[in-house]
């Protein structure tokens, strides 16, 4: 069946149907990473996204229980040059066409999916919509402008939990659990992958995973050891709620934020983020360390950015950037004990370089347990 | 970090001559790193005995030395240059083998040099397999259980601990050579002993048998920082149990999850930190049992390697130039990506397309070896291929194999292969179990029936299965459109249907044959239907940046990026895979005219598919097209180019071969004339040339019938020379006795030159040969170099020794050898290169062959006389006329260079060494000296073939050798070396009051002398044998000599030389002397 992606600039692609029918609006964007791709599909910061993978070879080792970053796909849409027909991996279950279609994800394949990139990369990210029962290029571009689109809109209420939970039993034993409970750390939740929660668990914390709505003061009653904000989806912009609520934690508890996480911290502490031109998704960002100089090979995901200008040098420290366009991929504060990274340590899929970033949030808490 | 400012001057050791294992990778990365390090500022020692390389270039390094890469001779480069340090990780494991025994020598520390990228305990670490074990243990790391041995006796204990089947690996040497698979106990004791031999300290390891696990490697690079990236990371096609090397390989790796593959990532981080390789490339090899998903570490080299060499041209990611600098103490973050220019080289390539690398054998030209593959590597070459997909890159590469596929074709029908056939093609690796894979899913075997057979991953199978299930669909698409029109030849294929197999990597060769039209017709028809390549960008970052950098490769899809400039355009077309008669020296030319085009200010274009060469290094052209070397895919980039030259003659026969089509498509040739190719290639054109010119040659005839052939040899009488035309490295030529052994040839040159004639020659018997390399600029020609060959006429140019300048010609032969070259010259109306051998008999100068075209032999001449030919040639070819060029006399050196091939018989256990008129030589090396004695001794040296400087000869001749033995057994005596001789060639010393000690032959019941060989009690061996049962007689002693690595010369005339060589080093100690002082001299002596 012929499935078509037409992107509000009127530019058209032509492929094969596979997973679900139907048809599905979202920001049109590409992943460089090679492998990962059912982390990628799982990850709940690609809702509202059709998701282009620039590998053309996609499926080849099929879809298994483990590999997920969420109770299942999150994206609008999965563009590739060429799905695996078979799967092979001991691990694999299913392959991609029929995983999409109890997901009710559409997928295209036969795409010149260089092409889509290189028209990303030069006009911006833009909206699209993925479709295959309406194949009228014209009422397509028209159905794409007339889209949401990203910013201002608030989608972290379309992926965060309904009510707060135990990461430890949600995950089950797909993690390590340590012997001993170090820390008691409470997760607000804006669209987690579950490889954060692993990190988390396996370090030593105890993690209760609350909606993105959650209030301070009922976060803070709670008293715990340190605060965890997740990734997420869209524009930090779109929820103000929740940067006001952080507001009120900053040096309460140890803060740390990860991805759409930093972007609401820095949003809270007084700095300004903007869109980039097609953001960053790959696992193979080199990212610097400016405390010990070292780098660091990073997975991200990110369209949003917080402006490295915004943030008023006295209090905040800049702790790491991207070697590649010197945006900011790391903060934290001068006085208070609060971290983040835009980039994603808990990387799945990607390099696991920047692990040290958990045992620093360990550290954070257990010196900010001595001093108090 | 910035650059060290503790060192100034650097030394870089080399690999050496081309061997398997070893080859042109070396050549890439050695100058990648000359080329970083002079920019930064450092001073270039350089130690290579090839001649072949761009790095040996004078202008490559500061100081060059071509002198044998042994300890002795580095010392005494030490001695004299005082370098402060040496870079020991880019001459492969020639180079680390040679700075380990300098360290443990303590002639580094004696020099103050300090060993940088790897230190000596960082080489132990990785390549002790002891050691490597214990490491990995230390580290959490999961291998196959193992264990050391290194005798037999200890070698039998730790295999009946592990349990058969087992694989045996020798510590130290190269590219696994002497290592095997035991499945029975003998097997077992075979292979453990001969490991044990070929380690250079005798020491074995023998490992649990994980034959059938896939393989995997990963290139990692870490700087002084601790910084470390993954550059590529690769999977192999072939399961374990086949040498990397000789094993299709994929890049990236496919059938990895995201978790499997950080799992390796994080082991190959650990790996590189706990072997403690400072800065620089290691590569390192992983297995992963298919069911269950367990990883062990198979291997590590601390050095730049193949598979470097590889994943830098299948990622644009430079790893030796990198590693060079980070050798230096940059880190990756101060070190820019030359492709995007905006970013640092500290990040991994991604990549959107498939890269698919096929190795290249040669086995034809060893009938007697099987072509059987294990874990010793055999392939003399290799190619690579980039496409979207793995079906296209994998048909891409198969045509670019240049072995007569265009494609995963049909060239057997799978109707006339027996199951047995398929299954024992299957399960036993070969070379061509590809194409058996197809077969047998053409016969309807279930990918699941082959992944039993051969454990190859079904993920492959199932792509192989769609391009078997495409043939099907073009045949349907034809067969549905011509209905009712008859039996047409016309292609009528849908415009879906062509799309979709022209993204599955069909040629139109391959689609012709499948519609029963020909390539031509397919071709216009595909255009007809705007079905067309577009060319793609390697750039790293899968589309994410800019880049800057124009490295194309082609595919079906929507757009193109090639980058159009106003500059005049040439393109170089390259000579694809090596293989043996076409290598290195070809690229060499290649990259020449590169270099020179851009010095006239053209922008150049290279296409060429080998990835271990400098001529794919993006730097080199200004443009560079991976390609394959095939009529279709070079015209679709003249196509999109619209060059305003094409050059055809220096990439050897592979170009050559299409330029009469190319010429016809309309392709601007340059240089030489496709007709003067096709005279001097022509026998009756060229005979009545030369007989125009008044110059003889070997009486005989050309054919393409075989009762005509055998008419003409009993005509001009046995013993005949015999050759397929339009063949390169001698391939299918014989020697021709008699004529049942001229039928059998007949049959085979079909096979090798299929529409083309057969030549048939006299054999001139003792002729002494001679090369003459010469360029012209079709008004007047300058002879480069006159070459005497070592050995006699009828043992392939290639193959045999030769000396710059000749050395027992006499000065009229000499003029007569100039004056014809002049005259075929003019004859041809060369326009570039021209190589001509000549044979001499009884004062007679014959005219062998004549190649309009860069020969062989072009690098070695450039070097020995200080004039870049090929530069030279290529300047003419656009135009320049000699005179402009200030070349218009022959150069006539002091010094005498000698030029001795390196051969693989090592590699192919039970092929006879002796050397024959089609060439086996994988290498060359040169020796330059004052005297010829010590200049032949050295590259003897060089070559593997060190001469005794006392101790015992064997010596057995033939009849007609045994008056010339005589001079030469008694310089021996003279020398204090004693002699053993079969019987009749003891008689003949005897009787002129030489020592000797008699023995039998072996056909006389007698064994004693491969006891002695097997004892180390025989030091050189002189064996001449004459006819076929004489061979085969001496074949056990010449084998036996091989795999001890005693000297063994089989000519009269190499003995001779042998014996100058010893003679030389009996009057002084070899002396070391820079390539760029021998050519100083030389200018000296032109300018005076």
């Amino acid at each position: 069946m012929k499935a078509i992606i037409v992107l509000e600039d009127g530019t058209i692609f032509e492929g094969i149907s596979f997973g679900a029918s139907g048809e599905r609006v979202g920001e049109v964007v590409f992943n460089t990473s090679m492998t990962g791709y059912q982390e990628i599909m799982t990850d709940p910061s690609y809702k509202g996204q059709i998701v282009t993978m620039t590998y053309p070879l996609i499926g080849n080792y099929g879809v298994n229980k483990e590999d997920v970053e969420s109770s299942g796909p999150r994206i609008e849409g999965f563009i590739v040059k060429e799905r695996s027909k078979i799967t092979s991996n001991w691990q694999s279950e299913k392959g991609l066409d029929e995983y999409l279609k109890e997901n009710n994800i559409i997928g295209i394949e036969g795409i010149d999916t260089r092409s889509l990139t290189l028209h990303i990369r030069t006009k911006g990210a833009m909206k699209g919509v993925i479709s295959t029962i309406d194949l009228d290029p014209k009422s397509l571009v028209k159905k794409a402008k007339e889209s949401p689109g990203l910013i201002g809109r608030d989608l972290v209420r379309e992926v965060t939990c309904k009510k707060a939970y135990k990461a430890e039993t949600a995950l089950g034993g797909s993690c390590k659990k340590p012997k001993t409970w170090k820390k008691k750390v409470i997760a607000m939740d804006f669209g987690i992958k579950y490889n954060i929660l692993r990190c988390l668990i396996e370090a030593g914390c105890d993690v209760t995973v609350v909606p993105a709505s959650a209030k301070a003061k009922d976060i803070l009653a709670e008293d715990p050891d340190g605060i965890f904000l997740s990734n997420g989806p869209g524009d930090p912009e779109g929820v103000p709620y929740a940067i006001k609520e952080i507001q009120k934690l900053l040096g309460k508890k140890p803060v740390f934020g990860i991805c759409l996480g930093q972007q609401l911290l820095g949003l809270a502490l007084g700095g300004r983020t903007f869109k980039l031109k097609f953001g960053h998704r790959g696992a193979n960002h080199p990212v610097k360390d400016l405390k010990t100089g070292k780098i660091e090979i990073t997975a991200q995901n990110h369209g949003f950015c917080v402006d490295i200008n915004s943030l008023n040098k006295d209090d905040i420290e800049i702790t790491h950037i991207n070697l590649n366009d010197n945006t900011l991929e790391g903060i934290a504060h001068k006085k208070m004990p609060v971290f983040s990274v835009q980039y994603h340590p808990e990387s799945s899929p990607g390099p696991h370089d920047s692990r040290y970033l958990f045992k620093r949030f360990m550290d954070l808490m257990e010196q900010h347990a001595k001093e108090n | 970090m910035p650059k060290r400012t503790d060192i100034h001057k650097i030394l870089i050791i080399g690999s050496g001559p081309i061997i398997i294992g070893q080859a042109c990778e070396f050549d890439y990365s050695g100058t990648q790193a000359c080329k970083a390090l002079r920019e930064e500022g450092f001073k270039i020692v350089l130690i290579n005995s090839n001649p072949a390389t761009i790095m040996t270039d004078p202008e490559t390094a500061d100081v060059t030395y071509i002198e044998p890469i042994t300890p002795e001779a580095i010392e005494k480069i030490i001695a004299k240059e005082l370098p402060d340090a040496l870079l020991p990780t880019l001459g492969g494991q020639t180079a680390l083998n040679t700075a380990m025994k300098l360290q443990e020598s303590g002639v580094l520390d004696k020099y103050k040099v300090k060993m940088i990228g790897a230190d000596h305990n960082a080489i132990k670490k990785a390549e002790d397999r002891e050691l490597f074990k214990k490491a990995m243990i230390k580290i959490g790391l999961d291998l196959p259980k193992s264990g050391m041995a290194h005798d037999i006796e200890e070698a039998m204990l730790v295999m009946k601990k592990i349990g058969l089947p087992v694989i045996i690996r020798p510590s130290f040497t190269l590219g696994g050579t002497g290592g095997g698979i035991a499945r029975t106990a003998e097997e077992f004791e075979k292979i453990a002993r001969l490991g044990l031999q070929n380690s250079m300290i005798s020491e074995i390891l023998i490992e649990e048998s994980i034959l059938g696990w896939k393989e995997y490697e990963l290139e990692v690079m870490r700087d002084r920082k601790d910084n470390v990236v993954i550059v590529c990371s690769i999977e192999n096609f072939d399961p374990m149990g086949i040498h990397t090397g000789d094993s299709i390989t994929v890049a990236p790796i496919q059938t990895l999850s995201d978790k499997e593959y950080q799992n390796m990532r994080n082991a190959s981080l650990a790996i590189i930190r706990e072997i403690g390789v400072e800065t620089g490339g290691s590569n390192i090899q992983f297995a992963v049992n298919p069911k269950d998903g367990r990883m062990v570490v198979i291997e590590m080299n601390p050095r730049v390697s193949r598979s470097s060499a590889l994943a830098s041209k299948a990622t644009g990611f430079p790893i030796a130039k990198i590693a060079a600098k980070l050798a230096v103490g940059y880190t990756l973050d101060e070190i820019r990506n030359d492709i995007t220019k905006v970013t640092p080289a500290s990040f991994e390539p991604t990549i959107d397309y498939c890269v698919v690398k096929i190795p290249r054998f040669t086995f034809e030209k060893f009938p007697e070896a099987k072509d059987v593959l294990g874990i010793s590597m055999k392939s003399v070459g290799e190619t690579m291929a980039i496409g979207r997909t793995f079906k296209e890159a994998l048909q891409k590469g198969l045509r670019g194999l240049e072995i007569g596929h265009s494609g995963l074709d049909n060239k057997l029908s799978y109707k006339d292969i027996s199951d047995e056939k398929i299954k024992q093609r299957l399960e036993e690796p070969n070379a061509s179990r590809i194409f058996y894979i197809k077969y047998a899913l053409q016969r309807g075997y279930s990918v699941e029936k082959i992944h039993e057979f051969t454990k190859i991953d079904p993920w492959f199978l199932e792509n192989i299965k769609d391009i078997v299930d495409m043939e099907k669909e073009i045949q349907k698409s034809q067969r549905t459109r011509v209905k009712g029109q008859g039996k047409s030849k016309k292609i009528s294929v849908s415009t879906e249907a062509l799309l979709k197999a022209k993204q599955y990597g069909f040629s139109d060769a391959q689609i012709a044959e499948l519609t029963g039209s020909n390539e031509q017709t397919t071709r216009t028809y595909r255009k007809q239907h705007f079905i067309k390549s577009v060319f793609r960008l390697v750039d790293t970052c899968a589309g994410e940046f800019e880049a800057y950098t124009p490295y194309y490769y082609s595919t079906y899809e929507t757009k193109d990026e090639v980058i159009h400039s106003k500059k005049k355009k040439i393109m170089i077309l390259g000579g694809g895979p090596n293989r043996i008669g076409q290598g290195i020296e070809f690229d060499y030319c290649c990259c020449h005219a590169s270099f020179a085009l851009k010095e006239l200010g053209y922008e150049t274009i290279m296409v060429n598919s080998n990835p271990e060469t400098v001529s794919t290094d993006y730097d080199t052209s200004d443009k560079l097209y991976f390609e394959p070397l095939t009529f279709e895919d070079v015209m679709n980039i003249i196509d999109r180019e619209k060059p305003d030259g094409v050059i055809v003659q220096f990439g050897g026969q592979t170009p050559l071969n299409m330029a009469r089509r190319l010429d016809k498509a309309g392709a601007p040739i340059i240089g030489t004339s496709v007709k003067s190719i096709d005279m001097a290639e022509d026998r009756k054109k060229f005979s009545r040339l030369l007989k125009k010119l008044k110059i003889v040659q070997p009486e005989g005839g050309s054919t393409t019938s075989a009762r005509k052939a055998l008419k003409i040899a009993k005509t001009i009488g046995f013993p005949v020379l015999v050759r397929p035309s339009y063949v390169l490295g001698g391939r299918a030529m014989k020697i021709v006795y008699d004529e049942s052994s001229m039928l059998e040839f007949i049959k085979e040159a079909k096979e090798v030159s299929g529409k083309h004639p057969i030549l048939i020659d006299k054999f001139l018997e003792e002729a002494i040969e001679v090369d003459v390399d010469a360029v012209s600029d079709g008004e007047i020609t300058v002879i480069g170099g006159i070459m005497e060959h070592i050995e006699e006429a009828g043992i392939h140019s290639g193959d045999s020794a030769c000396v710059l300048p000749p050395h027992t010609l006499g000065d009229d032969i000499i003029d007569t050898i100039r004056k014809y070259t002049h005259a075929i010259s003019k004859g041809l109306k060369v326009k570039g290169l021209l190589n001509i051998q000549f044979a001499i008999k009884q004062n007679t100068v014959y005219v062998l062959e004549v190649n309009p075209r860069a020969s062989r032999t072009v690098p070695f001449v450039s070097k020995a006389i200080g004039v870049p030919l090929a530069k030279i040639a290529a300047k003419v070819m656009a135009g320049k006329t000699l005179e402009e060029l200030a070349f218009t006399e022959e150069k006539k050196p002091e010094h005498i260079s000698v030029k001795e091939s390196v051969l693989p018989f090592s590699r192919f256990s039970g092929v006879d060494i002796l050397l024959g008129p089609e060439m086996k030589s994988t290498g060359e090396v040169m020796g330059i000296d004052s005297s010829f004695g010590m200049a032949f001794y050295k590259s003897q040296i060089a070559a593997g073939q060190a001469l005794p400087k006392k101790g015992r000869v064997f010596i057995s001749v033939k009849n007609q050798d045994k008056r010339n033995i005589v001079f030469i057994a008694k310089k021996l005596e003279d020398m204090g070396f004693s002699i053993i001789a079969t019987k009749g060639t003891y008689k003949a010393l005897r009787s002129n009051n030489i020592k000797a000690e008699s023995v039998n032959k072996l056909s006389e019941g007698g064994s004693m002398i491969l006891d002695y060989i097997k004892k180390g009690e025989i030091d050189l061996i002189i064996n001449t044998p004459s006819g076929q049962k004489s061979q085969s007689d001496s074949k056990p002693i010449r084998n036996a000599a091989v795999m001890r690595g005693i000297p063994c010369i089989t000519t009269i005339s190499g003995a001779q030389a042998a014996v100058n060589g010893i003679e030389a080093t009996t009057r002084s100690d070899f002396q070391v002397k820079s390539l760029q002082d021998h050519l100083n001299n030389l200018t000296l002596q032109t300018m005076s």
